[in-house]
């Protein structure tokens, strides 16, 4: 059986440009418990390459990509170590 | 009377309780509770560690900044129970309110990355900008490297400009030829808004600028001098500059209104507190992702000061104030006396201008009218 995510915090960086939804979800990774689970939602672009590289980089995991609606993307990582 | 507490005597506390007294004159009694009974400008420090600057220019009295009615309290607050709208103070002293402004800000704490205070410079305090500007007056040569040393810090563009000064500082004393510099950045590029990044990473390079991205900083070893990153980069230094990360005032680490990190959870249009109708935010003090920057809070404390005013007079907040759109302009050094400008909002992405000597004496005039022009409430 597949055990629903529970979502330690989510961001809403929607319309945030400076700092941005990738330097939110490192600073907010950075303070989490290992195994914990983020949310950020996004309007930017360039999120959809920006944070899975990240990820990707620092070897978290992208637990899912889910359409929000318009341009809003929400991605869910998982902190792994 | 209705009682108004403002907690934090920097830009956003200040106009906010200024632009609350022209509003309420003899509606409300306005306190402001301030740890220091000075008002820091703290985007002069960007020039102290140069020698550009004086840091003793930088401070005013905070009770000439505030209008008469308006009573200052030089106290450091204790915690906050915002269930029984009181305030208690480090003196034993307890404070009610109807209605509690928290513009505390933020405050750098390089004891959360290992080796960094021992190991590293900054300037986002007076007395650390002060020890740069020695370090820097005694570096002969060798390597420096700057960058973000933590999430989230004030003033996002600082690292930038500081780089681009530093370049410029280093040639003026004939030392940038025995001289490496390399930028961190925690992400895939030289900052975080793609249209900067995109001006910026070409003056880097034509400056001779080493950049190093995706450095999230892990630790310093501050006796063998090297930076470790999060992504497994190891970078040897001489002489460290490293923006430590921030964290809100101590007494709302783990607040009912904040977050462990002691951010306050804000709604990001009426800038309330969610669950206390009748506590407000603003500036560096919020969990909002926007920039920790003076100017965030310029722009957030007429919402703020509007929808209280409008409470107490039993009226619906003017439509112009009621809601915060996520409007922040700032500055962007590049050296060589040429600056650009960022300006936007939750709905509009900044588009810079090539960099010119107009926005940067733009800037220069701003730092000098600060005084009288923004915690005063006159733009």
């Amino acid at each position: 059986m597949i055990q629903p995510l529970t979502i330690a915090k989510e961001i809403d960086a929607r319309g945030s440009f400076c700092p941005g939804p990738l330097m939110e979800l490192i600073r907010t990774v950075r303070s989490a418990a290992v195994g914990d689970v983020i949310a950020v939602l996004s309007s930017d672009p360039g999120s959809i390459k920006d944070i899975p590289a990240w990820v990707a980089k620092a070897n978290h995991e992208l637990v899912a990509l889910e359409d929000v609606g318009g341009e809003v993307k929400r991605f869910i990582v998982r902190k792994t170590h | 009377m209705k009682q108004i507490l403002v907690l934090g005597g920097g830009t956003g506390g200040t106009l906010v309780a200024n632009l609350l007294a022209k509003k309420l004159k003899d509606e409300a009694e306005i306190t402001l509770i301030s740890a220091s009974p000075r008002h820091l400008y703290q985007p002069g420090w960007l020039y102290v560690p140069f020698g550009w600057q004086d840091p003793r220019a930088l401070s005013r009295s905070l009770r000439s900044l505030l209008r008469r009615g308006i009573r200052l309290e030089v106290a450091r607050v204790a915690g906050l129970d915002p269930a029984n709208n009181t305030v208690a103070l480090e003196d034993g002293r307890k404070l009610g309110y109807d209605y509690l402004v928290v513009a505390t800000g933020s405050r750098v704490t390089p004891e959360d990355v290992p080796g960094l205070a021992e190991g590293a410079h900054h300037f986002y305090t007076e007395e650390a900008a002060w020890r740069l500007h020695t370090a820097l007056a005694e570096f002969t040569g060798g390597k420096i490297v700057v960058g973000v040393g933590g999430l989230p810090h004030k003033c996002p563009v600082a690292p930038l400009e500081f780089t681009f000064l530093l370049d410029e500082y280093l040639s003026r004393r004939g030392i940038r030829d025995k001289t490496d510099i390399t930028y961190t950045y925690p992400i895939d590029r030289v900052f975080t808004i793609q249209s900067v990044a995109d001006l910026a990473a070409p003056l880097l390079a034509e400056r001779g600028v080493r950049t190093e991205t995706f450095f999230n900083l892990e630790s310093v070893d501050p006796q063998k001098k090297i930076a470790y990153s999060l992504e497994g980069t190891e970078l040897p230094y001489d002489l460290l500059v490293m923006i430590p990360p921030h964290r809100g005032a101590k007494f709302l680490e783990n607040s009912p209104i904040a977050d462990a990190q002691g951010w306050v959870k804000t709604d990001r249009g009426t800038l309330q507190v969610p669950g206390f109708p009748n506590v407000y935010a603003l500036g560096d003090t919020t969990d909002l992702p926007i920039s920790k920057a003076g100017s965030t809070a310029h722009f957030e404390a007429p919402v703020i000061a509007e929808r209280i005013a409008a409470a107490i007079q039993g009226r619906e907040p003017d439509a112009r104030h009621a809601t915060y759109h996520g409007k922040v302009t700032c500055f962007l050094e590049s050296g060589y006396d040429k600056a650009s400008i960022l300006a936007f909002d939750y709905d509009t992405p900044p588009k810079p201008p090539a960099p010119s000597w107009l926005y940067h004496y733009e800037k220069m005039a701003f730092n000098k009218a600060y005084w009288y022009l923004v915690p005063t409430g006159v733009i």
